[in-house]
């Protein structure tokens, strides 16, 4: 593809084959899969490189089409690093403040009962600053799908502890690591809204390796898919890396995220159809 | 009960509802506070009947959110509360400007001292929006009404500034849906969002500060130009007031709301003394009816400002005249114990004597009233 | 690592990658790996071995979408990639 400077990077006597990816395959092939996600307007986007956040979007997107739901859904978008991805979603968008998107995806949901609203939070706007919003919201059993993308900071401003920040972990404003007399405990989000009646699905996951994108996947069909069903609030938390956020090499990233905050937040379905998982 | 042409008793927070619900609102949400906790009484009760919601909110913030959220479906929404309900609601009543979605708020107000707050664009930013401020139950009805019908002919939202009389007071009212859109049509709702566009390389975005699909980065400056613009057209064709006996007025009171009505008495009497009283109402408050309030007043030897507070329309009044006129304030703060702006103002024989020591000169008593 | 004939391939878009490297752990068979090229932005770029299987890892951890995945109806690389870089 156009961008390459230098072709002849690769060192000569390279005992390994480097086969070239400027171009699909010659032979008979079938493509498997392809470079943007579904429903989107273009490619590129200005979050930074290692973000998690695109990661979900992929499977949030690849979701709704999949479901057939392409022409009945509704995103209400908070504010974060992902509200810039929203110039590239092709489905209806309301954006809105800083922790509101559930009371406006509320309003949406009550006029267009057929269509398939979702909310795209990070863990400053739903945890923080918009917490009662997706509280009551959850406590109502609106039958609307709250996705949050949890990195652990507020990494649109910075890198600054967001109440999902794990006890050590250092921010710009817990720059020797959150410390629990100091600065409080972490909030485990989805745990919360699991315990609370009007809740049908729970689940956590994290985009730290490809297993973990994959279960993002399926953990997003199942909260769509109970909302088709009528059966009330659904949320699915998405683990995300913010190496920016984080301070540190975008490889370590993964690593990171799986290893500091998935040992708080842990991976899992926490409520299916009402139940809670194990409870 | 349905819309008819029946005149019925009603408490203006029932005849209210009524309006909205006649003139197509099919979702409100509201937090109670009274003196606006009887209009959500009456929506919550009313408005599955007429296959709409209402939601008893959690706060005021998420009672806009979401009539923020319905109206962005393209549904006629409202939401309310008293001043300090709206003091938290300010946010998002500057997001949905920016938005440019049409909605309906009420501050059922506890007296008149939120004027500042509903004309100057309370929250953060450049924006304003319309303020329409009925005296009487009857006038609430149509203006509810066409509150309404002005969100959607400008894509803006529309407060309309009530208070603890309108809400409680009983008058004999008839709800019939009035048609504004044959004389002065409606845009189509073309940008609110049915998530029927999705993948079609055409779906919408509703927000606030001009972003794009399908591009990168936003330009807010022609964005905020371009709402601007359109305030300007706003207050250039929604002014609304009324002028009593202006042609021969010495003295021109000026006074919204229900305020008023208490002013209007006051005038009768003074009339019939022989003294050249007259009334300007502003309707709008914003837009201000400035060039009328000019046209009201020339010829006056004096306008008395009547409002129940410490000063704020007085602001506008002064801007209006230039200084071509002396403006005296004549009102007060004037509120009951409770503070729900029941106070000793609302009285037309203590308004008449305040007009008549304005009109002969006199220094006229401020504040709190005795 | 694996000099098995690849089963699938991909197409990387250059331009748009950020050089985070998260494909390179990612990819189960090992045949990405980090290169000295850079792109126009000046990232470093990944670039892909014999023995890619096709399995579509690399676009799912791509934050940049850079990636499109497909599986070969025969392995058979030389034919299918036009030989050696």
């Amino acid at each position: 593809m156009s961008g390459d400077r230098d072709a002849e990077g690769v060192g000569a006597g390279d005992p390994l084959r480097v086969v070239p990816t400027d171009a699909p395959p010659s032979g008979a092939c079938r493509r498997k899969g392809s470079f943007t996600p579904s429903l989107t307007l273009m490619g590129e986007h200005d979050l930074c490189p290692g973000c998690g956040e695109p990661l979900a979007l992929r499977q949030i997107l690849d979701s709704i089409e999949a479901l057939g739901q392409a022409q009945r859904a509704i995103g209400v978008v908070g504010i974060g690093c992902y509200t810039a991805l929203t110039s590239l979603m092709d489905v209806d968008l309301i954006q809105a403040l800083h922790g509101r998107a559930p009371s406006v995806a509320t309003g949406a949901k009550r006029m267009r009962p057929e269509c398939l609203l979702f909310t795209l939070q990070g863990d400053g706007d739903m945890v923080n600053e918009g917490l009662q919003e997706v509280i009551h919201t959850a406590a109502r059993g609106e039958n609307v799908t709250c996705i949050l993308l949890n990195n652990g900071v507020f990494g649109e401003t910075g890198g600054h502890m967001t109440a999902t920040t794990v006890l050590g972990q250092r921010t710009k404003n817990s720059i020797e690591g959150r410390d629990a007399r100091l600065h409080g405990h972490p909030i485990l989000i989805g745990d919360l809204l699991a315990r609370l009646d009007g809740t049908a699905y729970v689940a956590r996951a994290s985009v730290h390796d490809a297993a973990g994108v994959a279960r993002t996947r399926r953990f997003l069909d199942r909260a769509f898919t109970s909302q088709l069903k009528g059966q009330g609030f659904s949320f699915v938390e998405i683990l995300t890396m913010c190496p920016t956020g984080w301070f540190i090499p975008t490889a370590e990233g993964p690593g990171y995220l799986d290893r500091e905050l998935g040992a708080v937040h842990e991976v899992g379905e926490l409520k299916k159809d009402g139940v809670l998982v194990g409870g | 009960m349905t819309a008819s042409t029946e005149r019925r008793l009603m408490e203006g927070s029932e005849a209210i509802a009524e309006a909205a619900i006649a003139a197509g609102c099919r979702f409100f949400s509201g937090y109670p506070m009274t003196p606006f906790t009887e209009l959500l009484e009456h929506f919550a009760r009313r408005l599955p009947d007429e296959g709409g919601a209402c939601i008893n909110a959690e706060s005021e913030l998420e009672a806009i959110g979401q009539a923020w959220g319905a109206a962005a479906t393209g549904a006629r929404a409202a939401t309310g509360s008293t001043g300090q309900g709206l003091s938290l609601m300010q946010e998002s009543m500057s997001e949905i400007t920016r938005a440019e979605i049409p909605i309906v708020v009420f501050n059922m107000a506890r007296g008149q001292g939120d004027y500042y707050q509903a004309t100057r664009g309370g929250g953060h930013g450049d924006y304003r929006h319309i303020v329409l401020a009925p005296e009487s139950v009857g006038e609430a009805v149509r203006i509810t009404q066409e509150a309404f019908h002005l969100a959607d002919r400008w894509r803006h939202p529309v407060l309309i500034y009530g208070d603890y009389l309108i809400a409680h007071t009983a008058e004999a009212v008839s709800i019939e849906p009035i048609d504004f859109a044959t004389k002065d049509p409606l845009p189509p709702k073309d940008w609110a969002v049915d998530g029927r566009l999705g993948g079609t390389g055409r779906s919408r975005n509703v927000n606030p500060i001009g972003m794009e699909k399908g591009s990168k980065g936003i330009d807010p400056n022609r964005f905020w130009q371009a709402l601007s613009d359109k305030e300007d057209r706003i207050a250039a064709a929604e002014q609304r007031w009324e002028a009593i006996g202006t042609e021969d007025a010495e003295l021109l009171i000026v006074a919204f709301g229900t305020l008023a009505r208490f002013a209007r008495a006051a005038i009768r009497d003074l009339r019939a003394e022989g003294l050249r009283v007259g009334l300007f109402r502003p309707i709008s408050l914003w837009p201000f009816p400035s060039e009328a309030l000019v046209r009201a007043a020339a010829g006056c030897r004096r306008v008395a400002c009547l409002e129940q507070n410490a000063g704020q329309m007085i602001d506008d009044v002064r801007l209006a005249l230039l200084g071509s006129v002396p403006v005296v304030p004549i009102g007060g703060i004037s509120t009951d114990p409770a503070g729900f702006g029941i106070g000793a103002l609302l009285d037309a024989e203590r308004i008449a004597g305040r007009a008549r020591d304005a009109y002969h000169g006199r220094e006229v008593p401020r504040g709190v009233v005795a | 690592m694996s000099r098995a004939p690849s089963r699938g391939t991909v197409v990387i878009d250059a331009a748009r990658c950020k050089g985070c490297e998260l494909c390179i752990p990612a990819c189960p068979p090992r045949v990405l790996r980090m290169s000295a090229r850079r792109n126009a932005s000046g990232y470093l770029l990944p670039e892909l071995l014999e023995g890619c299987t096709g399995c579509g890892a690399c676009l799912l951890v791509c934050p940049d979408f850079c990636f499109e995945v497909y599986q070969l109806d025969a392995p058979d690389a030389a034919k299918t990639t036009g030989g050696i870089a």
